[in-house]
């Protein structure tokens, strides 16, 4: 994690600009308050302006609300599930996947089970249903993208802990009298974070997506703008008002977009060697 | 013999590398010339430019090196100047090449006989039946059993040996004048080496064939050359007839790669016998189940058929056989790795299998294991001071005192102390085996279990490091578990050896007597199959004529 990395991630321009939107994007979370000091959900103006009226940048909604600040203030609800869910999937999925692979054996295979349980159920149905269940919140919205999400990860570190696990210098560790916990953490892991940043970088969009989703079904946190929830409160007059859709889907497009560059860019930085296969 | 043109002639040949590779020139101004009937043995360490040479005689180099200057001519043409679709034929029917690794120069997925065919095809005019035909007859010329069966194999069903066979076939294929060797024993067994090296000889003195072959084994060399050419970073620095360059070295790195040759002369103390034990193995059994599932049975593998063994205090055991034979699985049994199927490993009276995980705990420190592969044993995120310090720190040691210690220990293994702070990748292969031989000695351990631990380096790096090792069990009194595939490095280094084949000790024994009186036929082949053995190095001395009888060919 240094120059060379940092070059070779610069070789991939799509991952260049991914980034600096991405950068963007933060940017505009962090500085909502500032931009647009009145809430979200204020009426600050006629309702079904269009866009570049007075008070209204980008128009303003069926109740006079401001599009502009919705988007401001949504992508903080975007960026803030997107970056917690995948935090959260990515605990249970390496905690999970490095039990399994480490230890092989019956536990792998009970791990692996309950890992193919969760897969064959679709992901979004049981998004609805949890969320229905436990009353739309931040907190619920959150666990629910996380406990679909978790599965392919657990794979992929099962997976690396497998084959990490049978080289020499982790047996080297085993005959040093090192610990099981230390051998996980500090020799194994370290060496599979590469192929784990990049899934997770590129699950990140698949949250904001799902939260988009959800939002979009009146399953959203409703105290909370969000760029799925405008989406989804203008789609019965987009015919006679655009912009109240076009604008936020633009967000959720661009912003996923941007991820996934940024995914492919680390995935060209920390596996080199695939990048260059990839590239030839 | 200098008739004419020679059949193969380099001439100033150098070979630029991309910018930014640790040297400008892969080869610099390298000429030699290739007679019909002769074998020229190309030798030197890794890095030497020895494959790229002939890579570059094949047209086989990598995209981003390239010709800089000289000239490959082949019967008078040069080969460099002939349009590409020319070069690849005169190279495809002339110039023939066998590879180091015979399992990845076949196409898995097509059964050999084909891979042969497609050769004739499309190089000659021969019809499908005639082709058959020529496809056994190939492939009986190698040597192969039942050549009409084995042509409908794939490589898979083959051994390493088999399939060297079957690459050879298919070189001869088209009757090359030039035969290019690649290191094509380096990843067999010994007793193999022998018979591919017999085989290529043969093939050689019946076809008038010219062969370049390239190897960094100075017994191979003695056992194969007429002529030889020692490389050194991409300089020819010795090129003559095989008996003058292997009994009167000119160049002071030849002389350095002959000197680091290991050789059959023990000269070990047999008075063990009062020494206390330290390690006792009975009766161990280990069986491998491969493959199988729910509703079929795998295959097993014994690799361990109730092996004794014991080591006494300062005594270093020497455990050879070929690959498959166990050896390892030995190895890895005692430091806890592996657990055995049966039997009983005694370390000072103690029956290690018998403890349970937390009990065996305590004894790690006692049993410590240097790996094989150099790059795949240090954690390439660590820093060397952390990989060193990891097992003191683990057993309840002061993070200061066990650096202090780590540099006292990096110096005693000949490194710079200030290693401690940098990362395994900045060093080579042999400083990399000290780093793992200073991480097993931080625990102070009574037994060391080498594996392997020199077979993936260069000869001289070995010779360092097999004389490191040496000198260590003397100043720590240590014991020591000698894993190896090489006789001649058992030798050098072993007072007691066992012979293990398929899982069982064969024999075992005092060095001297193992080597010096064989009772096992399997011992017996081993040390008949060991190449150069008729080769008695020279030393700084005259050479005299005995060594020069002892030359089988030159």
């Amino acid at each position: 994690m240094n120059a060379a990395f940092w070059r070779a991630y610069a070789r991939n321009k799509g991952a260049v600009i991914g980034l600096a939107f991405l950068a963007l994007v933060i940017l505009l979370a962090v500085l909502a308050d500032v931009l647009f000091p009145d809430s979200p959900w204020d009426m600050t103006t006629a309702p079904f302006q269009p866009p570049l009226s007075e008070g209204a940048p980008l128009g303003s909604d069926t109740l006079g609300r401001d599009i502009a600040a919705g988007i401001a203030h949504g992508a903080r609800v975007s960026l803030l599930i997107g970056l917690t869910s995948t935090a959260v999937a990515v605990l249970i999925g390496v905690l999970l996947g490095a039990v399994a692979g480490f230890h092989g054996g019956w536990v792998d295979d009970a791990v692996m089970r309950f890992t193919e349980l969760f897969q064959t159920i679709p992901n979004f149905v049981l998004a609805v249903v949890l969320v229905a269940i436990f009353t739309p919140s931040l907190a619920s919205i959150v666990l629910a993208i996380a406990i679909v999400s978790w599965p392919p990860l657990a794979r992929l570190a099962r997976g690396e802990f497998l084959s990490l696990r049978n080289r020499e210098f982790v047996q080297a560790a085993v005959t040093t009298g090192q610990s099981n916990l230390t051998i996980i953490v500090r020799q194994i892991l370290p060496n599979s974070l590469s192929p784990i940043i990049v899934s997770a970088s590129l699950m990140v969009a698949t949250a904001i997506l799902l939260e988009s989703s959800l939002s979009f079904l009146g399953l959203g946190d409703p105290n909370l703008m969000s760029w799925g929830y405008m989406v989804g409160a203008a789609r019965t007059v987009i015919r006679q008002a655009w912009w109240m859709s076009f604008f936020p889907g633009v967000a959720i497009l661009l912003t996923v977009l941007a991820l996934n560059l940024v995914g492919e860019g680390l995935n060209d930085a920390l596996n080199p060697k695939l990048a260059r296969k990839g590239r030839a | 013999m200098m008739t004419g043109v020679p059949l193969l002639d380099v001439r100033d040949l150098t070979i630029a590398l991309p910018a930014g590779a640790e040297r400008p020139y892969a080869v610099e101004n390298l000429s030699f010339t290739l007679e019909r009937g002769e074998i020229l043995c190309v030798v030197g360490e890794s890095g030497s430019g020895k494959s790229m040479t002939a890579h570059a005689v094949m047209g086989l180099l990598p995209k981003a090196v390239r010709v800089a200057s000289g000239a490959i001519r082949l019967k008078g043409a040069d080969v460099l100047s002939l349009p590409e679709p020319e070069q690849r034929e005169l190279r495809g029917s002339r110039v023939a090449m066998i590879f180091q690794e015979p399992m990845t120069a076949l196409n898995p997925l097509m059964r050999v006989g084909d891979q042969i065919d497609e050769v004739l095809r499309y190089h000659t005019t021969l019809d499908r039946a005639a082709r058959r035909a020529r496809v056994v007859e190939l492939l009986a010329s190698v040597g192969l059993p039942e050549p009409d069966l084995l042509r409908r194999s794939y490589p898979f069903r083959l051994s390493g040996g088999q399939r060297q066979r079957v690459m050879i076939a298919m070189a001869l294929a088209l009757e090359p004048d030039v035969l290019i060797a690649d290191e094509p024993t380096t990843a067999l067994d010994v007793t193999t080496q022998k018979q591919i090296l017999d085989l290529i000889r043969e093939i050689q003195a019946t076809r008038e064939m010219a062969v370049m072959f390239i190897t960094h084994d100075f017994g191979v060399v003695a056992e194969i050359a007429h002529r030889v050419a020692v490389m050194q970073h991409g300089r020819l620095v010795e090129i003559g007839p095989a008996l003058d360059v292997l009994t009167r070295p000119q160049h002071p790195y030849t002389r350095q790669l002959i000197a680091a040759v290991p050789h059959l002369i023990e000269h070990r103390d047999d008075d063990l016998a009062e020494r206390k034990p330290v390690l006792t193995a009975l009766g161990v059994n280990k069986t491998f189940h491969v493959g199988g599932g729910l509703f079929r049975r795998g295959r097993h593998v014994v690799a361990g058929d109730d092996i004794s063994l014991t080591i006494h205090q300062g005594e270093t055991v020497g455990l050879v056989g070929e690959s498959g034979s166990g050896k390892s699985t030995l190895g890895r049994s005692i430091v806890g790795l592996i657990r055995p199927d049966a039997g009983r490993i005694l370390f000072e009276g103690v029956d290690l299998l018998s403890l349970s995980r937390s009990r065996f705990r305590p004894y790690r420190r006692h049993l410590q294991m240097v790996f094989q592969d150099p790059y795949a044993s240090l954690n390439p995120r660590h820093k060397v001071g952390d990989i060193i310090t990891q097992g003191p720190v683990a057993f309840g040691a002061d993070r200061h005192a066990a650096m202090q210690k780590a540099r006292d220990l990096l110096k005693l293994v000949g490194l710079d102390a200030s290693a401690v702070d940098r990362f395994p990748h900045e060093f080579s292969g042999g400083q990399r085996q000290r780093i793992s031989i200073a991480r097993a000695l931080a625990l102070e351990p009574k037994l060391l279990i080498a594996d392997e631990p020199v077979s993936a380096l260069d000869v001289s790096v070995q010779a360092q490091v097999l004389d490191l090792l040496e000198d260590l069990r003397h100043r720590l009194s240590l014991s020591m578990l000698f894993i190896t595939h090489d006789l001649r490095v058992a030798a050098q280094i072993c007072d007691t050896i066992a012979v293990m084949q398929k899982g069982r000790i064969v024999e075992i024994g005092p060095a001297r007597q193992v080597f010096g009186d064989p009772r096992h036929a399997y011992t017996r082949s081993l040390l008949d199959a060991i190449p150069g053995k008729a080769w008695t190095q020279p030393h700084t001395a005259p050479e005299d004529q005995r060594q020069r009888d002892g030359m089988t060919h030159g």
